[in-house]
């Protein structure tokens, strides 16, 4: 082992503890906000310290929302969220599992134009082709949907080539043992397939849902009414009106809840976590 | 590319590709392709004709002042975002990747800010640095500076970076870690027995052997400057002032929709989906010189 001095050992544990304050310091001053009253806020004289109001700040968050600005409780917009994000993880995840199924274990007619006009959709992500996607969607009465919300994000080559990458290296012996069973190509795909895919299917999960849930720019063109916004789309709505107005307690509050699940997510279920964040960059 | 043992059927592989596929056309492709078409036409000012224009879109674009501006603002942003975050987490992986007590804790302490949402991140760092109730701006002003971001553009700018660098901090820090501990252990040493120093062997072998890890992150870091910064933008500055903090998504949202310019916003993002397949193809080229490696 490369030998480590004591003097070297120690400068690195205070680096990395500046690195974790700088991180976490936003997200401080986000939550002590959160506990405070807003006239002070106003005032430009926020406390550095946990305020009193942490209750009240937040139980108007989440049942009531803003006075002002956005009517609607945060609570329902977290519902929002949440909804987008398990449709857009699953619906990805069950729609990709399938089609890398198909093009891997079986040969058809088409099979390499159809992998490669899913895999160029890799080079096209939403924010090049909003409008088109925008008027698609609303020509297809989906607006204001959980369809229009998730739909356009389901498609996507990475999970595919995950997956794809995952059954090539599955031992063909299975596919015969199971064969010698009498089993079916879907029998195959549910017994023996599937079980084997669990870990790459909950990684993948981690990922996308988060990124489900932090979506901004797709449910802010298609979202109009109050009620259908997702938590991103109300903070931004909360500090909208000119600065004297904004309920800083309340944004900041809302601002906690919005960080508050895919953190967990990542914290919770960390190796998932990284093993899926390594594996969809390949 | 396929295995030797597989499945006759006729139907039911297209059956298993149909609802992906259906997705892909519908949501992808043909509104690719509306983008490309509509490139080409001009809509008059009420949306009652449209006119085949050829590349007048793009010509208009070219000539105008405040695309050029921000095809290089949006360099400016990706390369200051990415050598910004990108050394500050190289700096902190080189930490953790040591023999450390804790190190695990460390790790989950600095991966999280993964999971914050870019217009979160905007929300969090205007209000520390508002220029009225900022809890950092006096200290801001008490090294001498007006600050301003609200006002200021160079400012606006200067925040957005670095709103957007502190976000990508766990994702490179996350990266270069595995690269790091990628690095076999018996190359370090055999450095060390030869004399070389701790800074010496980091610039001599193990910079140069995270080189694939810094050239991926890079392109990551700038496809991420390039598209997931709008939501700290539109949270924190709008574009503006002026529009000294519009990137290049950014002023597709806006001439398209505040705008109603839809021609120029299509031509805007054919040019975008034109750059997106180039960072990509740099980014798959580099795939393959890792499989050679």
């Amino acid at each position: 082992m490369v030998e480590e001095e004591g003097f070297r050992r120690y400068v690195a544990h205070i680096i990395l503890w500046i690195g974790i304050a700088i991180v976490a310091f936003p997200v401080y001053i986000a939550i002590v906000a959160s506990t405070q009253d807003n006239a002070l806020i106003a005032n430009g004289q926020m406390s550095l310290l946990p305020g009193g109001h942490f209750f009240e700040t937040y139980y108007q968050t989440i049942f009531v929302g803003t006075s002002g600005s956005t009517r609607e409780p945060v609570g329902n917009m977290m519902l929002n969220s949440l909804v987008t994000a398990l449709l857009i993880a699953v619906g990805k995840i069950a729609i990709s599992i399938i089609s890398a199924y198909a093009i891997v274990y079986f040969r058809f007619p088409f099979r390499m134009p159809i992998f490669w006009l899913i895999f160029i959709t890799l080079m096209l992500p939403v924010e090049v082709r909003i409008y088109p996607t925008y008027k698609i969607v609303a020509d297809l009465h989906m607006l204001d949907s959980y369809a229009g919300l998730s739909l356009p994000l389901i498609a996507s080559a990475t999970a595919t080539l995950l997956f794809r990458q995952f059954f090539m290296t599955v031992p063909d012996e299975l596919l015969e043992a199971s064969r010698i069973d009498g089993a079916g190509p879907l029998r195959f795909f549910w017994d023996t397939l599937l079980p084997l895919s669990r870990t790459n299917m909950a990684a993948l999960f981690v990922i996308l849902f988060i990124l489900g849930w932090n979506q901004y720019l797709w449910p802010l063109l298609i979202t109009t009414r109050d009620d259908m916004q997702t938590i991103q789309i109300g903070i931004r709505k909360m500090i909208t009106t000119t600065d004297a107005l904004t309920e800083w307690p309340i944004v900041m509050a809302t601002a906690v809840l919005a960080m508050l699940p895919p953190v967990f997510v990542v914290v919770a279920m960390q190796k998932l976590f990284v093993r899926g964040l390594v594996e969809t960059e390949k | 590319m396929q295995k030797q043992a597989i499945f006759q059927s006729k139907l039911l592989p297209y059956a298993l590709v149909a609802p992906q596929l259906a997705i892909v056309l519908i949501f992808f492709y043909w509104p690719a392709l509306q983008a490309v078409i509509q490139s080409f036409l001009l809509q008059d000012a009420f949306g009652l004709s449209t006119s085949f224009v050829w590349f007048d879109n793009y010509l208009e674009l070219i000539k105008e002042r405040a695309y050029f501006e921000a095809i290089l603002r949006t360099f400016f942003f990706s390369f200051a975002i990415a050598v910004s975050s990108l050394s500050f987490a190289l700096l902190l992986a080189v930490m953790a990747d040591k023999p450390l007590r804790g190190s695990m804790l460390y790790r989950t302490l600095l991966i999280w800010p993964y999971a914050v949402a870019p217009p979160v991140v905007g929300v969090l760092w205007i209000f520390m640095l508002h220029p009225s109730l900022g809890v950092l701006s006096r200290y801001v002003r008490a090294l001498g500076i007006d600050w301003n971001p609200l006002l200021d553009g160079d400012q606006a700018a200067a925040l957005i970076i670095l709103a957007a660098a502190w976000k990508q901090i766990s994702y490179n820090f996350l990266f270069f870690l595995a690269g790091l501990q990628s690095i076999p252990r018996s190359v370090l040493e055999a450095a060390a027995i030869d004399g070389a120093r701790p800074m010496r062997r980091f610039w001599t072998v193990t910079f140069p052997l995270l080189s694939p890890t810094i050239f991926f992150l890079l392109v990551v870091n700038i496809v991420y400057a390039f598209f997931d910064t709008f939501g700290i933008i539109d949270t924190m500055t709008r574009g503006g002032p002026g529009k000294s903090t519009e990137t290049l998504v950014y002023k597709v949202y806006s001439d398209g929709l505040l705008g109603g310019n839809l021609g120029s916003s299509a031509a805007q993002s054919v040019i975008l989906m034109i750059m997106v397949i180039v960072l990509t193809g740099i980014q798959f080229r580099y795939v393959e010189r890792k499989v050679t490696y």
